[in-house]
């Protein structure tokens, strides 16, 4: 495979081929290199080193395009139901941060006794097969080495058919998995003797593979009614899982406790979550900590999620998170889109880098409320592991209906989650194994009777098949397809114009999805305002036209509305006029070209705006703005009026005037750079000026149009403007002569 | 469970003057109490799905071990492990390990694996 380049798109077509040959290149999970990093101007105690490509914050624009990386593995869900778009966006979350993939699984896969094969669609999730984790690991193998950070692939060993998954997870290089009997018993309804005995042989064939594990207790605050009076249960079931692992044999430093923050505004955030962050931190210090953001109380404001999710974040400051897992502000009304995840990545790293060696300047009081609450959630752990004792073991606890309750322990509500012990899914399922059981491979668990065949295959039973496919991975069978109607194949021929073509198409998850969504605002109640803005994209000619997102501004002054549908139209690239880029020339160019012909400018901010931060970037040496090449400037301030910045540039016997502004109601900038030229012919100079205008909302062409000699918009820099600056004069002198 | 109200001030008398560490200390040596018997059950006993995995690990593509468990279910014969069936077959009648297995799935061998573990009806 050749290796990825930024400016090409990755091939999925070609990542399928030949895969029947592709073997990982590693197993096991990796975390980031960790330690103090000096970026730019700023030092970082909680950093990681740069990736080789990468996509900065919008901020980094003024500030040398630094992408400081947290210490953190930041992880990423993407399964939307198709992989083969999957991957595109896994590319795009490498650039953003993430090196933990996490897949979700398709609906019902957990129910399904055995292996599924093949590339059918998913809902909600992707059907996990050979193939499919095959292609993804092929992937990022290659994406790893493009942003020059390991990945971490990661998806779930639960269901009926944990073993045969944990197999094929260590067959196919996946580093990390979900796995906890727990989560089968209560939310799955798996039998609970059969989850056990299925989960101990998962978790030794995890450990043989140094594959990480992630605990399932998250559920626990996703499901129960008021989500902060669980906590206590949240510490029994991570201590039932993580002993239970390490006594399988995961080392500990393998084992992630899977925590959400329980609580989410308008409740008191910070005062209920963090006392249990702590408790839990104390109590499981030797493992590691999977810190997840909140989903239970998400609905369709992203914004509103988005401020959970950075408390979630300053909890993960405040303590610890060695993996800090993302929630997409838009998991309460949809699938996750590409733009979401990449959001609640940027969110994270924003959030991560932004509160950068807090706990350096601020403590947490070692007396007080935080203490005795602290203490109070794990003595209400302690009691409920005393009860679960006394009703005789783990099943008959869960028999009894004791988890998932209501009630904050030992208090009780009764309706919690009941399981059978001889109920569920497979129950009467398990087999005793005989004194002769045996069998002949790696990381097998529990009872296994080697010694009949002689005392040397002990240690390494594979030996008497010549090694298992963990040592010869050419022993995987493979399978390609089994359903010739649901496919990878089928799905990509069905998008192949967006593919080969020069037609492009808005997606929002899968390509050529078609999908777009419209805001709006109402002036009148919820409900009309709903059916209007439904009608409003049925009259746009959008197709399936639903509401995603209902927001009150005033009960009868106004509401937001967001729709989504989908256009039925191709854009077609060969149709398009695409801006020009601003040409450069070397910095030593304009060096020399300044010294010849000096050149000043006078530069300022128009009509009533205050903004000048953007014009300041482009002009101080500091910023390397056209100060630093020799260019004269004189800065007239904000809010400068038309007449003045002529006026200015006649009296200083100025070469250009550099007009700056990011005002875009009713286009006011571009009539101010009419104006100015207007002015600047009246007054007998627009000969001998160049008239520059800049602005985050400033298109060049549209700005050219408008008679200004050039337009300069979003991420413009000094050296832009010096070599339009000194093209320009080459220009006028030519014409001159 | 039953309703209750919240008697936590009661409960914890006992726990009152442990400090932070006897009270972690002591909360693992309940984790361990309640975890140790779920530890023996997946020691002692197997199930479907571990014996495809073991399957899986000697060769066999899924559906091969979906089909070599369930005969071997049908017949009692889980209990000597999937694997071991197949290496059975492999050793005395001398054939590959894959081969063994196919023919299982076949529905060979069967009666010899009986006779060979003893396993009477």
């Amino acid at each position: 495979m050749s290796k990825l380049q930024p400016n090409h798109k990755l091939d999925v077509r070609n990542i399928l081929e030949n895969l029947e040959n592709y073997h990982p290149q590693k197993r096991g999970w990796t975390w980031r290199k960790q330690g103090a990093i000096k970026l730019g101007n700023f030092e970082y105690a909680q950093a990681s080193p740069s990736l080789k490509n990468s996509v900065p914050l919008q901020s980094a624009a003024f500030l040398g395009n630094i992408d400081p990386q947290p210490d953190s593995v930041i992880t990423a869900e993407i399964a939307s139901g198709r992989f083969e778009d999957d991957i595109r966006r896994m590319r795009m979350a490498a650039y953003h941060g993430a090196d933990h993939i996490m897949v979700i699984r398709t609906a019902g896969q957990s129910h399904f006794d055995g292996l599924l094969e093949g590339t059918p669609q998913g809902v909600g999730g992707i059907p996990i097969t050979r193939k499919q984790l095959r292609a993804q690991r092929k992937a990022l193998d290659l994406i790893e080495e493009e942003v020059g950070r390991k990945i971490n692939y990661h998806s779930y060993v639960s269901g009926i058919a944990g073993p045969e998954i944990a197999v094929l997870f260590t067959e196919e290089g996946i580093n990390g998995a979900h796995q906890d009997p727990q989560y089968n018993i209560l939310y799955r309804n798996i039998n609970m003797v059969r989850s056990f005995v299925d989960a101990a042989e998962s978790k030794k064939v995890m450990a043989y593979a140094n594959i990480a594990q992630i605990d399932g207790a998250h559920n626990a605050n996703a499901t129960a009614r008021d989500a902060w009076k669980v906590m206590p249960e949240l510490l029994v079931q991570h201590a039932i899982n993580s002993v239970f692992s390490e006594k399988i044999g995961i080392k500990p430093e393998n084992i992630a406790l899977s925590t959400v923050p329980p609580a989410a505004p308008p409740s008191p955030d910070i005062k209920l979550n963090l006392p249990y962050a702590l408790a839990l931190r104390e109590f499981f210090d030797k493992y590691k900590m999977r810190a997840q953001m909140n989903t239970k109380y998400m609905d369709s404001s992203t914004r509103e999620a988005t401020v959970t999710h950075v408390l979630n974040l300053l909890i993960s400051r405040l303590t610890s998170a060695d993996i800090q897992s993302t929630i997409t502000p838009d998991e309460g009304r949809n699938v996750p889109w590409h733009v979401y995840n990449i959001e609640a990545l940027d969110t994270t790293k924003q959030a991560m880098v932004g509160m950068d060696d807090l706990l350096s300047m601020v403590g947490i009081k070692d007396s007080g409320y935080v203490q005795n609450k602290k203490r109070e959630i794990q003595e209400r752990a302690i009691l409920m592991l005393e009860e679960i004792i006394e009703l005789g073991g783990y099943f008959n606890a869960v028999e009894s209906g004791m988890f998932v309750d209501s009630g904050e322990y030992p208090e009780r509500h009764g309706d919690g989650i009941k399981r059978e012990i001889e109920g569920g899914i497979g129950a009467g399922s398990i087999i005793k194994r005989d004194k002769d059981y045996m069998a002949p491979v790696t990381a097998h668990f529990g009872y296994n009777n080697l010694s009949q065949y002689g005392e040397n295959y002990k240690n390494n039973p594979s030996k008497l098949i010549e090694g298992s496919t963990f040592e010869k991975p050419e022993k995987i069978q493979f399978i390609d397809e089994l359903d010739d109607s649901d496919n990878v194949y089928l799905r990509m021929d069905d998008t192949e114009k967006y593919r080969n073509t020069n037609l492009l198409k808005p997606e929002v998850e899968w390509l050529g999805d078609g999908v777009v969504t419209v805001d709006l605002f109402f002036p009148i109640e919820k409900r009309i305002a709903r059916e209007a803005a439904i009608k409003t994209g049925e009259n746009m000619n959008l197709q399936d036209v639903e509401v995603i997102h209902v927001e009150i501004l005033h009960p009868s002054e106004g509401t937001r509305v967001q729709i989504k549908g989908r256009v039925n139209f191709d854009v077609n690239i060969d149709d398009l006029t695409i801006p020009e880029e601003i040409d450069t020339i070397s910095e030593d160019e304009i060096f020399d070209y300044i010294k010849k012909y000096p050149m000043s400018v006078v530069a300022g901010t128009a009509g009533d705006d205050e903004h000048s931060v953007g014009i300041r970037e482009v002009l101080d040496i500091k910023h390397g703005g056209v100060e630093k090449y020799g260019i004269k400037y004189t800065y007239l301030g904000t809010s400068v009026s038309i007449e003045k910045f002529v006026d200015a540039a006649v009296e200083m016997d100025a070469d250009a005037i550099l007009m700056s502004t990011i005002i875009s109601h009713d286009d006011v900038h571009y009539k101010n750079m009419k104006k100015l030229h207007d002015y600047a012919v009246e007054k007998g100079v627009r000969d001998k000026l160049i008239l520059i205008a800049g602005g985050t909302q400033v298109t060049p062409d549209i700005a050219r149009k408008n008679n200004v000699d050039q337009g300069f918009g979003r991420g413009t820099k000094g050296l832009h403007i010096a070599s339009f600056l000194v093209n320009k004069h080459k220009e006028k002198i030519k014409n001159e002569n | 469970m039953k309703e209750r109200k919240d008697d936590y001030l009661n409960r914890r008398k006992h726990l009152e003057n442990k400090n932070g560490e006897e009270l972690k200390k002591y909360f693992y040596e309940l984790s361990e109490k309640v975890v140790s018997e779920l530890v023996d059950l997946g020691h002692d006993y197997t199930s479907k799905s571990i014996e495809r995995s073991v399957l899986l690990r000697m060769g066999f593509s899924s559906i091969e071990a979906k089909s070599i468990v369930d005969i071997l279910g049908d017949n009692d014969l889980l209990r000597k492990g999937a694997g071991h069936c197949v290496y059975k077959v492999s050793l005395i009648k001398k054939k590959p390990i894959r081969l063994s297995g196919t023919e299982i799935a076949a529905g060979n061998h069967i009666e010899f694996l009986k006779k060979e573990f003893k396993i009477y009806e």
